[in-house]
């Protein structure tokens, strides 16, 4: 089957171009820049409808990753590119005979700012979803199964903070920031969250595509993560030692870095720069938030297999190679 | 103020009721008259559809149908409920009628006859429910398959204050300003389930009675409570009352919950004492609102009826099939008569405490029959319960065994319960007298305990009385109520009778080869007791028995030296201590403890260090640890060789069962219930069944209880989990209560805790789940070595942990001070508490 991947310059729909296409699938990927990948591709905006009727020529499946994942920018970009690409994206796949459409969303669509413990995937909520990314991954995400119908399988994926070597959104970030020795622990990092090694993310994806039609898979959500949850502390020590950098020893309480993240937004929004910290980047630091995947294992056919262990021993070589 | 309205549907609105369960029933009243009831009825959405039986449920005042919503709802699809409002309540009409009970009854059989409710009827009621439930049933004696009452009463029980809250509340101008006027009385009612009931559930309570027009009846239903023999109602109610001899063996349910300051414990006992064959079960901490408090409640009622209709009742009593020699063996007191001819002068109990009282067997016989004589002589009769607040020595056993001759049980909630403990366990088991020291009856003074009130000071003139001895008893007499250490959930009452123990009794000198020249040196509790029944002297060290890890190496030695002790058993705690002090002992008192030729030490965990330990103090003798349980003891035993050899194992190895004690376990399914088949496949983990003729009689009215643990025939389910070897040899896993279930299936904590405390850093080690079962991670809390700053562990040592339990997810690792234990073994880790603790802790910030 031929399998249109978007957004696959990022890490993420990068292993999961490789993963679809090991699995003996065409691959084509969709892009604004440059993939580097050895795969048929077509550049373009994702609101480019003529752009998109091109890479879709003889598509059966799609997996669309492209969206707007940076802390800053307007309402309007979130909304231009994650609502409105989206919905785009939806319509050309339709016209072209698309029969099977994963669309990757986020547990965030779904988190009200309390603790997640163990729960499995809820109903995307724009109304109750913290911040703009996440209110527009929603919007998104509803839209996108509204979309499933019997001739247009959607699934929507839901993979929990992916990292990886090479990732700039989380381990980069993080990385930066304990390089100039401004990474510290909020409330002693004691909340326990679950993550994705890259790989697990991308066979989960690879899987989904597979399996949409299935009748336990379309029209449904569902969330991936390594299923390891671990404290906040015990993470950020083992990102920080695989770049060979010293754990985060101070701690400062959960009200403090809430009024400080308030303050850098507003400081930092008003220059558009993207602000150190954000009142959603302390809430999701300081509060639990880790699944039930039984239901995708099952659905998916599909079980993580790259450990926590084994993805910081591969983040520590990465960095060892510089 | 009579205002008429007619019945109405309740707003669609209210928490956890299905609008479609609700019907408006026109029926004629008891005086011929057309009223409207509104009801919720089960099968109001399929009305051709004929039901198995039919659940009748009836309220009380001031609640309506709402009471019965969780019910209609649990229900299985073939019986139907039909809960009403009665009329002037709830959502039915207001008539402006003042209903009696009389009426009541008669209206209430006019609405079954408008539904046609011909086929068989279970009567479930609540409160004042229950004496109209009640005489609904006499009048329909030929389809009434069975009778559940909740808090409820039908008769003052003598003796009994009329409840102070009524009373206060019928006082005259009272009546109106609480009931009628004002919410008082409905606001108390909803208050009356204690905590657990949210704003919403409480407002929908209190939906029917909005204004005070809406509230007439129930300043009329409590002016209907007959106080007073002149009382209009007071004939239709004891009508209802004498008539509970009439249902014979229709089956009953009295569900129970013991905080009810209307209806207590006292109106509980007065419903058992009219129908002896109910089955009871209390929900300790439940009040008033029974069904309300404790989530059980409803499940269990639907047990209990799904056992009736299938004709299999008796399945779920818990049935011992006790062999004929037993039965005829010899009775509780014959082995101290036999000792007391064979050496009348030899002794039969020593002291160490106090002036060290020796008793020799003469005496000790003597004492026991004359007081059994002067306590039934004093009203203390057969079937009778005795609270005993005495501790272990001479006179506890003495008073026991004078009330096993009389054919009473004793009641004995040790003081390892924690006060507040043993006083929620008294009032649990009814006792009809209390015999105690001072401290002992100070305990029990709010206990309101009917007969005797006796300090063992006054036995000395009890025993003077000269009264006849009475009949001897059955050997299926009551003999004792002891109590679970309550480590998962309040203690339990466990009833054994006379024949059971003699059966452990029998066990035990077979099994431990006991012959009159042993002697017993008791630093656990019921080793004393046992020692007149076995005909064997024994020695009660000085200790305070509430805090077994207090016994001094001193105190043991001077004791084994009293009696020149060859069998010893003590805790786990107690011996701990005896090791930490026994640098101080004398040459001498080292010498003593050559006598000994075993040593059990029991009643929880033993490490292997504790029991190397003591074999090098008392090198004579042989070392072992049994394993049991409150409801059965012993059940198995293991060596101190074999311990030693089976480092490394998934458990606690407890070793083979002892003689007559056969040994099955029920596999856990993936979401850790015990639902396989009683096996003895090796290897497979599962809960703990135990069979064997020295078991327990049933637990104490706790009819569910009963109906979990006795399932399986004959066998009792113990709740721990645990595997058989190849060699038949038992290992336990935890409790069933502490099970961590994990997306990847059970795991169970005390292979884990065993494997982490192998680390170097770590002193304790407790295992628990955190998060859904059936998705539960496993977090892994420690005390360490070293002063480790309490909360995360570091990373560093997060890891060595767990590369320490290969095949088992640990998500993080925690460092307490102190583990919480329970009282009575210093030793049974709160596992519950500690994922209580865990998951406040890992949620971060909410």
């Amino acid at each position: 089957m031929r399998v249109l991947v978007t957004g696959a310059s990022g890490l993420l729909g990068a292993a999961t171009a490789n993963a679809i296409a090991s699995r003996g699938h065409e691959i084509v990927v969709f892009q604004r820049r440059a993939s580097g990948l050895p795969f048929d591709e077509v550049r373009g905006e994702i609101l480019d409808s003529e752009a998109l009727t091109r890479a879709l020529v003889g598509v059966d499946g799609v997996v669309h990753l492209a969206a707007k994942v940076s802390i800053t920018g307007s309402r309007s970009e979130f909304e231009s590119v994650n609502v409105e690409g989206t919905r785009q994206l939806l319509q050309s796949a339709k016209a072209a005979g698309v029969r099977s459409f994963v669309h990757v969303s986020s547990p965030s669509v779904a988190h009200d700012g309390m603790p997640i413990i163990g729960a499995g995937a809820l109903p995307a909520n724009p109304q109750t979803a913290r911040g703009v990314y996440a209110v527009t991954k929603a919007q998104a995400e509803l839209r996108a199964l509204a979309e499933d119908e019997p001739d247009f399988a959607v699934v929507a994926i839901r993979p929990h903070l992916v990292w990886g070597p090479g990732d700039e959104q989380l381990i980069g970030r993080i990385i930066a920031r304990a390089r100039v020795g401004r990474l510290f622990l909020i409330d002693h990092g004691v909340a326990l969250i679950d993550t994705t090694y890259v790989d697990n993310a991308a066979s989960a994806l690879a899987a989904a595509v597979e399996r949409v039609a299935e009748p336990t898979v379309h029209g449904r959500a569902f969330v991936v993560t390594n299923g390891e949850p671990r404290t906040v502390a015990e993470l950020l020590t083992e990102i920080t030692r695989a770049a060979g950098l010293p754990a985060p020893k101070r701690s400062v309480p959960f009200g403090a870095a809430y009024r400080a993240g308030q303050l850098a937004e507003r400081a930092w929004g008003s220059r558009g720069a993207e602000p150190p910290l954000t009142r959603f980047l302390v809430e999701q630091l300081a509060t639990a938030h880790w699944f039930d995947q039984r239901q995708t294992c099952a659905a998916l056919a599909w079980a993580p297999d790259v450990s926590l262990a084994t993805g910081f021993e591969r983040l520590t070589n990465w960095y060892q190679r510089g | 103020m009579n205002q008429v309205e007619s019945a109405a549907l309740p707003p669609a609105d209210l928490l956890d009721l299905d609008p479609t369960w609700s019907r408006l029933v026109v029926a004629l009243d008891h005086s011929g008259r057309s009223c409207t009831w509104h009801l919720l009825d089960s099968f109001a959405q399929r009305p051709g559809d004929i039901a198995r039986l039919t659940l009748l449920c009836v309220h009380g005042n001031p609640t309506w149908s709402y009471l019965w919503r969780r019910l209609v709802r649990m229900a299985p699809a073939d019986v139907r409920v039909v809960a009403v409002d009665q009329l002037e309540m709830g959502f039915s009409e207001r008539t402006g009628t003042h209903r009696r009970l009389a009426s009541r009854v008669a209206d209430l059989s006019g609405l079954t006859e408008r539904l046609g409710i011909t086929g068989p009827v279970v009567t479930v009621a609540h409160d004042w429910g229950g004496p109209i439930s009640l005489g609904w049933a006499l009048e329909h004696l030929p389809q009434l398959v069975g009778i559940v009452l909740l808090n409820t009463a039908v008769h003052q029980p003598p003796g009994a204050r009329a409840p102070a809250l009524i009373r206060l509340a019928r006082s005259g101008p009272l009546l109106a300003l609480n009931t009628v006027r004002t919410t008082a009385f409905l606001r108390g009612t909803t208050a009356l389930s204690g905590s657990k009931m949210t704003k919403q559930t409480a407002k929908a309570f209190r939906a029917p009675y909005q204004t005070p027009g809406r509230r007439v009846a129930i300043g009329a239903f409590v002016a209907d409570i007959p106080l007073e023999p002149d009382h209009p109602s007071a004939d239709t109610l004891n009508l209802i009352a004498n008539g509970l001899a009439k249902f014979g063996q229709v089956p009953m349910l009295l569900l129970w919950g013991p905080g009810d300051p209307v209806f207590s414990d006292l109106y509980l006992g007065d419903l058992m004492m009219r129908a002896p064959h109910a089955d009871v079960h209390r929900y300790e901490g439940a009040r008033h609102l029974v069904s309300e408090d404790d989530d059980r409640v409803f499940p269990d009622l639907l047990r209990w009826v799904s056992g009736l209709s299938a004709g299999e009742r008796s399945n779920l009593q818990p049935v011992v099939a006790l062999p004929a020699e037993q039965v005829h063996g010899t009775r509780l007191w014959d082995g101290l008569r036999e000792a007391a001819e064979q050496g009348p002068t030899s002794t039969a109990i020593v002291e160490m405490s106090g002036a060290g009282r020796r008793v020799s067997w003469r005496q000790l016989a003597d004492t026991v029959d004359k007081l059994a004589a002067g306590l039934h002589a004093s009203g203390i009769n057969p079937g009778d319960r005795v609270a005993l607040l005495i501790p272990p020595g001479a006179d506890l056993i003495a008073v026991v065994y004078a009330c096993w001759r009389i054919g009473a049980g004793v009641v004995i909630a040790d003081a390892g319960l924690g006060v507040n403990g043993m006083r929620r366990a008294i009032r649990g088991a009814a006792p009809d007298h209390v015999i105690g020291i001072s401290r002992g009856l100070a305990l029990a003074r709010t206990l309101r305990i009917p007969g005797l009130r006796l300090s063992v000071k006054g036995l000395a003139a009890i025993a003077r009385i000269g009264a006849p001895l009475p009949p001897e008893p059955a050997p299926s007499a009551t003999a004792v109520i002891v109590f679970t250490s309550g480590a998962t959930g309040p203690a339990k009452g466990v009833v054994y009778q006379q024949a059971q123990v003699a059966g452990t009794r029998d066990v035990l000198r077979r099994h431990y080869a006991i012959t009159p020249s042993d002697a017993i040196v008791a630093a656990f509790a019921p080793w004393a007791v046992f020692g007149p029944t076995l005909g064997v002297a024994s020695v009660i060290p000085d200790m305070d028995v509430t805090k077994p890890r207090t016994l001094q190496a001193v105190a043991l030695a001077e004791a084994t030296a009293a009696v020149d002790g060859t069998l010893l058993w003590a805790s786990p705690a107690a011996l701990t201590n005896v090791i930490a002090t026994a640098g101080v002992l004398s040459t001498t008192q080292r010498q003593s403890f050559k006598s000994l030729r075993l040593v059990l030490a029991a009643g929880a965990p033993v490490p292997l260090q504790l029991l190397e330990q003591v074999k090098e103090l008392v090198p004579n003798a042989d070392v072992r640890t049994p394993y049991g349980m409150t409801e059965v003891l012993p059940v198995s035993e293991s060596t101190l060789a074999e311990i030693r050899a089976a480092a490394g194992g998934n458990g606690v190895l407890v070793g083979s069962p002892v003689s007559g004690v056969k040994i099955a376990i029920s596999a856990l399914d993936d979401q850790g219930r015990p639902v396989g088949p009683l096996s003895t496949e090796v290897e497979v983990t599962g809960e703990i069944c135990v069979q064997a003729a020295h078991m327990r009689d049933r637990y104490d009215r706790l009819w569910a209880t009963n109906a979990m643990a006795g399932r399986d025939i004959g066998w009792h389910r113990t709740g721990d989990i645990g595997h058989l070897d190849a060699s038949g040899r038992l290992w336990v896993e935890g409790r069933l209560a502490h099970l961590i279930v994990t997306a990847a299936g059970p795991v169970t904590p005390v292979g884990v805790e065993q494997q982490v405390q192998q680390l170097p850093f770590v002193r304790l080690a407790a295992a628990v789940g955190i998060g859904p079962i059936g998705n539960q991670q496993v977090i892994v809390i420690i005390t360490t070595c070293d002063k480790t700053t309490k909360g995360l562990l570091d990373v560093e040592r997060t890891q060595l942990v767990r590369a320490q339990v290969m095949g088992i997810h640990i998500a993080a690792v925690l460092v307490r001070d102190e583990l919480p234990v329970d009282i009575r073994h210093n030793s049974k880790i709160d596992r519950a508490a500690l994922s209580v603790w865990a998951d406040g802790i890992l949620a971060g910030h909410r």
